[in-house]
């Protein structure tokens, strides 16, 4: 992700390291945290994780598949529970006969694909643990065609490094969206659902269209899908962190701890 | 061998010991900050549900987390970089342990001495104040049990338990996860857990305070004499 200019490393791993913080006042160790060398520090750890996970687990490693009777008796519902607009209103309750989702950026062959479209390519189900940020889990049955086959149908080029996600939904007056790189949007698991539990999701859960992201958090399951776009960088999106909760709140791009 | 070339406490052990301190206070006061964002927990592998928790902890105050108010993504950050230097000076610990005998001469007690008459004998003499190993050994056996828990139970479960959470490690190593008994049974051994170091620190501190302090704060420090 962004890389900002990088202090000594020895200086911050003896602020982390000493335990000298304790003694050298809160409001200090607060404004660490948002300081440039915090900030790097904080995105090198991220790094870290991202790499020992990817190279003791491997790139295409699965995240568990559970038994029908391992899932959780509902899904909770968070962030966003419904796309505040009428014409979402309207294709919530006719079913979402006109809803599109568009393939697009870096790709020699746009796509524009209505769910109609998406439920005739071959499916995937799986029975996989949702994890929120919060720290709460639940299991549900996912079923949708994988991302991997309609980036190769829309002919992704070379020089695509991420895949953004682009939602409905508005929380706090912006667009909801996400990104993951293309370990993540190649990996077998990466699903466009159209079902949980065998259902149509439920509005709560995103509906019509969401995103399973199994080996990441929450957050990166983007709800109510609008469009799929190849990019070499996310510098320009949005305020550049790659996604919604990462621009607003700074979370994590990299979600898998 | 003369005393002065025999410190009391090896450089690794020293040096681990303030490295892991720190790191500890990082890790406890960001993982208060954490737990606030969903304060309850569970057993088995999914929970959400405030009904199904078998605890609901209480909202920790803003100055015993990091950073000093809720913020979950700069907690998650301090974390997420604290796990490194903790998990990483741990097995460092570990290493030197074994190498230089530290574990076995120090801390590793034969079965001989885990006889209850024995424990309740140790628990006596600090009951009336005295602390002191017998035969010239390093620890009595009420803190080679205690050193021994820490470091081989409550930290080594610190890092399995925080690694059995991260849902992109467990591809890794899906049979932790359920070793553990699911994701959130995992998630409730490491507060658990963390509460046990807490309450190790907080007799720790006392009874270095009850133990001539600046003596031992020195040894920790410097080494000190045998």
């Amino acid at each position: 992700m962004t890389r900002i200019a990088r202090r000594s490393l020895l200086t911050r791993m003896a602020v982390l390291g000493t335990g000298a913080f304790a003694a050298s006042g809160c409001s200090k160790i607060d404004s660490f945290a948002t300081s440039e060398a915090g900030e790097s520090l904080f995105d090198r750890a991220e790094d870290w994780h991202r790499t020992a996970h990817r190279t003791l687990a491997g790139r295409q490693s699965l995240a568990p598949e559970y038994a029908p009777e391992d899932r959780s008796p509902s899904f909770k519902g968070n962030g966003s529970l419904t796309v505040d607009s009428p014409v979402y209103r309207e294709q919530l309750a006719k079913g979402f006969p006109d809803w599109r989702i568009s393939v697009k950026g870096l790709v020699d062959n746009p796509l524009r694909l209505s769910l109609a479209d998406l439920k005739a390519l071959p499916q995937r189900t799986q029975i996989t643990r949702h994890d929120c940020v919060e720290g709460w889990s639940a299991i549900g049955e996912w079923t949708g065609p994988q991302l991997s086959m309609l980036l190769d149908n829309a002919k992704v080029r070379e020089e695509a490094n991420f895949i953004v996600f682009w939602c409905a939904d508005v929380l706090y007056g912006r667009r909801y969206y996400e990104s993951v790189d293309m370990v993540d949007a190649y990996h077998p698991q990466t699903i466009i659902a159209h079902s949980l539990n065998g259902e149509p999701i439920p509005e709560k859960n995103g509906a019509p269209l969401r995103m399973r992201i199994e080996r990441q958090l929450g957050y990166k399951h983007a709800k109510y899908l609008t469009g799929i776009e190849a990019v070499a960088k996310l510098d320009d999106i949005a305020e550049g962190k790659g996604g919604f909760w990462e621009d607003i709140g700074n979370y994590q791009w990299y979600a898998g701890i | 061998m003369t005393p002065r070339e025999n410190p009391r406490h090896s450089i690794s052990t020293r040096l681990w010991h303030w490295v892991n301190a720190g790191a500890l206070v990082v890790l406890f006061m960001s993982g208060l900050g954490i737990s606030n964002a969903h304060r309850y927990l569970y057993w088995g592998n999914y929970g959400f549900d405030p009904a199904d928790a078998w605890l609901a902890v209480i909202r920790f105050p803003n100055w015993a987390t990091l950073p000093q108010r809720y913020n979950l993504a700069e907690a998650r950050d301090w974390h997420s970089a604290g796990a490194w230097v903790f998990a990483l000076a741990l097995l460092g610990m570990w290493i030197a342990m074994l190498v230089n005998r530290h574990f076995a001469l120090d801390i590793a007690a034969p079965i001989s001495a885990w006889s209850p008459s024995h424990l309740w004998a140790e628990v006596k003499a600090h009951l009336k104040g005295r602390f002191e190993a017998e035969d010239g050994a390093k620890y009595n056996i009420l803190q080679k049990l205690t050193y021994g828990i820490v470091l081989g139970v409550l930290l080594p479960l610190m890092v399995f338990t925080g690694l059995a959470i991260s849902p992109g490690f467990e591809p890794a190593a899906p049979w932790l996860v359920d070793a553990l008994g699911g994701r959130q049974s995992a998630r409730s051994l490491h507060f658990i857990a963390a509460f046990a170091l807490f309450a190790f620190f907080v007799v720790h501190i006392v009874m270095v305070l009850l133990s001539n302090p600046v003596k031992q704060m020195w040894a920790m420090i410097a080494g000190g004499k045998q």
